[in-house]
């Protein structure tokens, strides 16, 4: 007994040490952020909102989160569109090469972002595209249309198969059947999409920063920043930064919980 | 549901079909094979000139520099594929099999919340933390101990490779543990096999799918990071994805930047089928 006591105590310390391993690097990046010392270390030093004034009263900070936040936007909303798409596809057909063709949205995460990066480069300057506004938007939605694609799936193989083919039976076009079916049943899937694709982009720093030219955002921000000198205004605009994807996760979970539909889902 | 699907495409079944189609080809596949085009392209001048010519190749693969960052940017990944799974391991089993199922969905929120904090601002972190005068070398310091550099090291790149890869393999060899049948285990143990014995001969067997893709997951993104190698360990030496920022960044020799980042997919390509054969095998 006191053998599975003991080993039962082993596992949670090391359960917990690797949880101390994954959280140490965020909350001393928070924590640094109210620190007055430009090398932090312990004892640390004073409380200060100096960091925050920092970045409040720099222009480019601003200019970086305008493009930062309205690239995110577009992209969840194109993403999750083809996500959605995408989803539904795979979800009602089967058709001669659809492994190839689930493969091409399924596949770019498995591609390291410099290659991407470089690649995106390289076909879009050539074709007049790269630097523009809507560059990061395009190189963007290739990586994060996969996982819209699918949560949105998930959401999907949990409706009655049966469901779509009633409302075909009772009369309704496919068009309306979507609508009235589809798209209400998947749509906690569809805003958590939204949520979490624009997270991905709002944090993404390689492919932004090959393509981006000078509409920079703020991960390509925090990229030059960092290659100067150790400067703790990272930290503020690192606080800021996560505070704004967590919300967008949070969210994201909360919908993907919640049970709406249930009459229709197989449960 | 199958009588529709036999019908040829419709406008209904082509709508939702063609987004990925035109978005991903236009945007994923072209750019991959533009960049493998690329690759033959010639400078001139400073210009770049379309052509078909092997020149890049024959003048990248002859040179030192290129093999010293390959070696290194292979051994490294693979180096850091180990130490993570065998660090996540534990972590994963414990999760598994010695928590209940509330605890086990909390700690698997957690570890998502990683992929959405900045990377960067986590490297930035770890800098200071491990920097000769920061946090770990001060405590080091109230234990009498000398200061440990780790910055500017291997230790350093392992530690941010470790950052990025290791709550996505905790993820993965959580679930295919959970999905292990228990009484397989029950069974064993009843014949009295020993708890490592069962861990060694039953259970790493049946999640073999599940921590070969960890593994996999874990080498990509590994051997595609720059900023852990750059920021962490000083790049010294540089690793392939900083060979290719550094050729890119640095004017116009983007065809050699494309001939080092095609002979990353194509050993990518190799190490991903090696791992799904060997996961896939059957048991002899």
């Amino acid at each position: 007994m006191t053998a599975t006591r003991t080993t039962s105590l082993f596992f949670k310390s090391y359960i917990c040490l690797v949880f101390v391993f994954v959280v140490a690097p965020i909350l001393a990046s928070f924590i640094f952020s109210f620190n007055s010392d430009r090398f932090p270390t312990i004892p640390l030093g004073n409380f200060t909102l100096h960091w925050y004034k920092t970045i409040y009263h720099d222009k480019d900070v601003w200019d970086a989160l305008w493009i930062s936040v309205t690239s995110a936007i577009s992209v969840s909303i194109i993403a999750t569109f083809i996500g959605f798409c995408t989803a539904y596809t795979d979800y009602r057909y089967n058709f001669f090469g659809k492994s190839a063709y689930l493969a091409l949205a399924l596949l770019p995460p498995t591609i390291p972002l410099v290659i991407m990066g470089l690649a995106m480069l390289a076909w879009l300057s050539h074709i007049g595209m790269s630097g523009r506004w809507y560059s990061i938007i395009i190189a963007h939605v290739v990586l994060c249309t996969p996982f819209a694609m699918a949560i949105i799936r998930i959401r999907l193989a949990q409706l009655n198969s049966s469901a779509e083919a009633a409302a075909w039976n009772l009369g309704a076009s496919e068009w309306r059947t979507m609508g009235e079916i589809i798209i209400p049943f998947s749509l906690p899937a569809i805003i958590s999409s939204l949520c979490l694709t624009a997270a991905v982009s709002f944090d993404e720093f390689a492919v932004s920063w090959f393509v981006s030219g000078l509409n920079k955002t703020i991960p390509v921000i925090i990229l030059e920043v960092l290659q100067g000198q150790v400067d703790p205004q990272i930290n503020a605009i690192g606080t800021f930064v996560f505070l704004t994807s967590m919300t967008l996760v949070v969210i994201a979970q909360i919908l993907l919980m919640t049970r709406h539909g249930k009459g229709l889902s197989h449960e | 549901m199958a009588s529709k699907t036999s019908k040829g495409l419709t406008w209904y079944a082509a709508t939702w079909r063609l987004p990925n189609l035109v978005w991903q080809f236009l945007f994923f596949v072209v750019p991959l094979a533009f960049l493998f085009y690329l690759s033959f392209w010639l400078v001139r001048n400073y210009r770049m000139v379309p052509g078909f010519d092997s020149v890049n190749w024959v003048k990248m693969l002859s040179k030192d520099y290129f093999w010293d960052a390959y070696y290194f940017t292979f051994c490294m990944a693979l180096v850091a594929t180990v130490i993570t799974s065998c660090i996540a391991f534990p972590c994963s089993y414990g999760l598994a099999f010695k928590t209940s199922n509330a605890t086990r969905r909390w700690a698997i929120f957690f570890l998502i919340i990683p992929f959405f904090t900045s990377y960067l601002v986590r490297i930035y972190s770890w800098q200071v933390i491990l920097a000769e005068n920061g946090v770990i070398n001060a405590a080091l310091g109230y234990l009498g101990l000398n200061p440990f550099i780790m910055l500017n090291t291997v230790v350093g790149t392992l530690v941010g490779y470790l950052t990025l890869a290791l709550p996505l393999v905790v993820i993965l060899q959580t679930l295919s543990l959970s999905n292990i049948d228990r009484s397989l285990i029950g069974a064993a143990e009843n014949l009295g096999c020993g708890r490592l014995r069962v861990v060694f001969t039953v259970i790493i067997p049946l999640a073999k799918i599940g921590l070969i893709v960890g593994a996999v997951f874990c080498f990509i993104l590994s051997f595609g990071d720059f900023v852990s190698p750059y920021y962490l360990g000083g790049s010294k030496p540089p690793t392939l994805s900083i060979l290719i920022i550094d050729t890119t960044k640095s004017g116009q020799q983007w065809p050699r930047a494309a001939v080092v980042a095609v002979s990353m997919i194509l050993t990518l390509l190799v190490v991903a089928f090696a791992a799904v054969t060997a996961a896939y095998r059957k048991r002899t």
